[in-house]
């Protein structure tokens, strides 16, 4: 607990009374009782000068940080005062941090509930002007052209990070993590794009189909999977690879047997998360896949509605009377955020359950 | 089948630098050979030069000779998986495949490299293989348990266990008893004699009681300084090495006096 550096008593008795060595201690409620202090000070400072809730909650935690130091530094002495100080600013960093985060699942949440309703997953809008409708033509688009990206990205991403991590050497290993990184940071409009550009070339302009969505998105998802699966390779410790040479398994053997499987929980984590990256991506299914009000599962023939595309023309082109659009606009983002979350623990799951087991 | 095994002019590289120079060497057949020396002297990238394992490091690479029953294993048409198939090899640190259950470590060998065989000679191999290593009467209710589950000397016993189980002809050893208790350390160097009826085995070891006690011949490795590359100064029958070796170097090195 609070032990204190000793002061050096000048060594008359030999028997130092414990107390010398105790620092104080503010009680339990210390904290509790200083920000409670901060708080009515905030309170009344925030009648007096007539301000909002978001300076009143300002308020509050300056001036509790501030009596809680202030009496710390009575109590405890400098150094625990200190602690006392950095703890509360980091606190505060970390709730500052939480708000937007709050607010955009109140908001979305709040007003995405309202349709959250049978119909929105079981109608597409053809044929609905105003009240009704769903989402069902975009919630499937959007997993066709998800699924296709997975299918074109994880083999191509994987099997570059099996070279890079297991045959690459030299000047090209290096050439080849520098493109990688660059195309991480490839803006997402670029993507859709190339994909646009490529496709127009191959059929001519004007050209939308999902197969380009995914194209596109695949352009973005690439090195994501990459570079996951390249340090989750890394980490494979080199004795095993050694282990398996030794036994006379020649190379492509060891990876495929010990070294993936080893390594399939991350794998497995990374390519969830890569595809949790691209699922909400808006602005090259904008150019490449458009939209439309029916329902289309051919990926190869015309246009398809996506999730986040759906929510960008429900919300700007909403027509008359625009409230029914918007309500389904909050839902598909709704939506989307379940997926993403959704995404997320699927990720935790595979790596909970892949992760070798080491129990006794 | 034990077979021979003699090495001659033998340089290795990592890289640009030479770290073992001008090995020559014969290794007899059912023999348990041990090679000595002092940390760095090469004795582990000599080891991992005999079966082809050096060279997956990148820019190792070895020149020289390594026959074995008349045929060099570094001539141009050997494959080094082969190579690898017939020279088995057991780590310094136990590696047991962490994704592995016991059994399926031992049958790694055949079950990796995707030989057919039926469950009850699998079953007899994994079982033959684990008494071969001292370790079945300790594992034999748990072969499902995670090869990752057993403490240190065990996961070393159950690493010669699946090195044994592939039947090679030639076995290596980097000090494989250095994570083992004594006891273990004891029932390894029966294990020893009782495996060199079968195979030819090399073995490192830092522990000087046991090359006189489990070996016919030594080999005592040193260097002249760092930076130099190591040289086997001095290969005799063990007897020899320890009573009365050729060499002054071998003497001040089995006597205490370095390394
Ligand atoms: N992977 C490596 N890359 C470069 N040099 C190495 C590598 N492994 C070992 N060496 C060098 O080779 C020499 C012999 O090492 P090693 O065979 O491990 O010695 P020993 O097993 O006798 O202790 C040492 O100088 C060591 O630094
Ligand atoms: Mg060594």
């Amino acid at each position: 607990m609070s032990v204190q550096t000793p002061i050096p008593t000048s060594g008359a008795s030999a028997v130092t009374p414990p107390q010398d060595r105790v620092a104080g201690r503010l009680p339990r409620w210390g904290q509790l009782a200083a920000f409670a202090c901060g708080t009515a000070i905030a309170a009344l400072l925030s009648w007096l000068t007539d301000s909002t809730v978001v300076l009143f909650v300002i308020y509050a935690a300056v001036l509790g940080t501030l009596v809680l130091y202030v009496a710390s530094r009575r109590a405890e002495g400098r150094r625990q005062a200190t602690d006392r100080l950095v703890t509360a600013i980091v606190t505060s960093a970390f709730g500052i941090a939480m708000v937007p985060l709050a607010a955009l699942v109140w908001e979305v949440v709040g007003r995405g509930i309202e349709r959250l309703d049978a119909e929105f997953f079981s109608a597409s809008l053809q044929g609905i002007v105003g009240e009704g409708g769903g989402a069902y033509h975009a919630l499937m688009g959007t997993l066709i052209i998800t699924g296709l990206t997975a299918l074109i990205s994880v083999p191509v991403g994987l099997m570059t990070a099996i070279y890079l991590v297991e045959y690459a050497q030299g000047r090209l290993k290096r050439a080849i993590t520098f493109f990688v990184d660059v195309m991480t940071g490839i803006p997402s409009i670029v993507a859709g794009l190339f994909a646009y550009a490529l496709f127009v070339l191959l059929f001519g302009p004007g050209i939308r189909l999902g197969i380009m969505g995914a194209v596109a998105l695949s352009v973005l998802m690439i090195p994501v999977v990459v570079r996951s699966a390249e340090e989750v390779l890394k980490l494979v410790p080199n004795e095993l690879r050694e282990a398996s040479y030794a036994l006379g398994v020649p190379k492509w053997r060891t990876i495929v047997k010990v070294v993936l499987p080893t390594a399939i929980a991350g794998l497995g984590t990374g390519v969830t998360l890569a595809i949790a990256r691209v699922v909400g991506e808006t602005a090259p299914l904008l150019i490449t896949v458009g939209i439309t009000n029916a329902t289309n599962f051919n990926p190869f023939d015309g246009r398809m509605a996506t999730l986040p595309v759906y929510a960008y023309y429900q919300l700007t082109q909403p027509g008359v009377p625009p409230e029914f659009a918007i309500d389904r606009a909050w839902t598909a983002a709704l939506i989307l955020i379940i997926l993403v979350m959704g995404l997320n623990v699927v990720a935790r799951v595979i790596s909970r359950f892949f992760a070798p087991k080491t129990g006794r | 089948m034990a077979k021979r095994i003699d090495v001659s002019d033998l340089d290795i590289y990592y890289g640009k630098f030479l770290a073992v120079q001008g090995v020559t060497v014969s290794i007899e057949p059912r023999s348990v050979t041990a090679l000595i020396g002092p940390s760095g002297c090469g004795k582990s990238t000599f080891l991992r030069s005999i079966n082809r394992m050096h060279e997956v490091l990148p820019g190792a690479r070895v020149e020289g000779k390594v026959v074995m029953d008349g045929q060099d294993l570094y001539s141009a048409d050997v494959d080094p998986v082969d190579v690898r198939r017939q020279i088995g090899m057991v780590f310094q640190r136990p590696n047991p495949f962490p994704t592995m259950s016991i059994y399926d470590n031992v049958a790694a060998g055949l079950r990796l490299n995707n030989k057919q065989t039926k469950k009850a000679d699998l079953d007899d191999l994994v079982e033959r293989s684990l008494r071969g290593a001292n370790l079945w009467n300790e594992v034999k209710d748990r072969l499902d348990r995670p090869g990752s589950s057993l403490s240190g000397g065990q996961q070393q016993r159950l690493c010669i266990a699946r090195a044994i189980a592939v039947e090679p002809d030639v076995l290596l050893m980097d000090e494989p008893c250095s994570a083992l208790d004594p006891i273990s350390t004891l029932a390894i160097e029966d294990l020893m004699t009782e495996l060199k009826e079968r195979f030819t085995i090399v073995i490192v070891t830092h522990n000087m009681q046991q090359a006189a006690r489990v070996s016919e011949s030594t080999g005592f490795f040193n260097l002249n300084g760092v930076g130099q590359p190591g040289r086997l100064i001095e290969f005799n029958p063990t007897e020899k090495i320890f009573s009365n070796p050729d060499e002054k170097a071998t003497e001040d090195y089995i006597s205490g006096r370095f390394g």
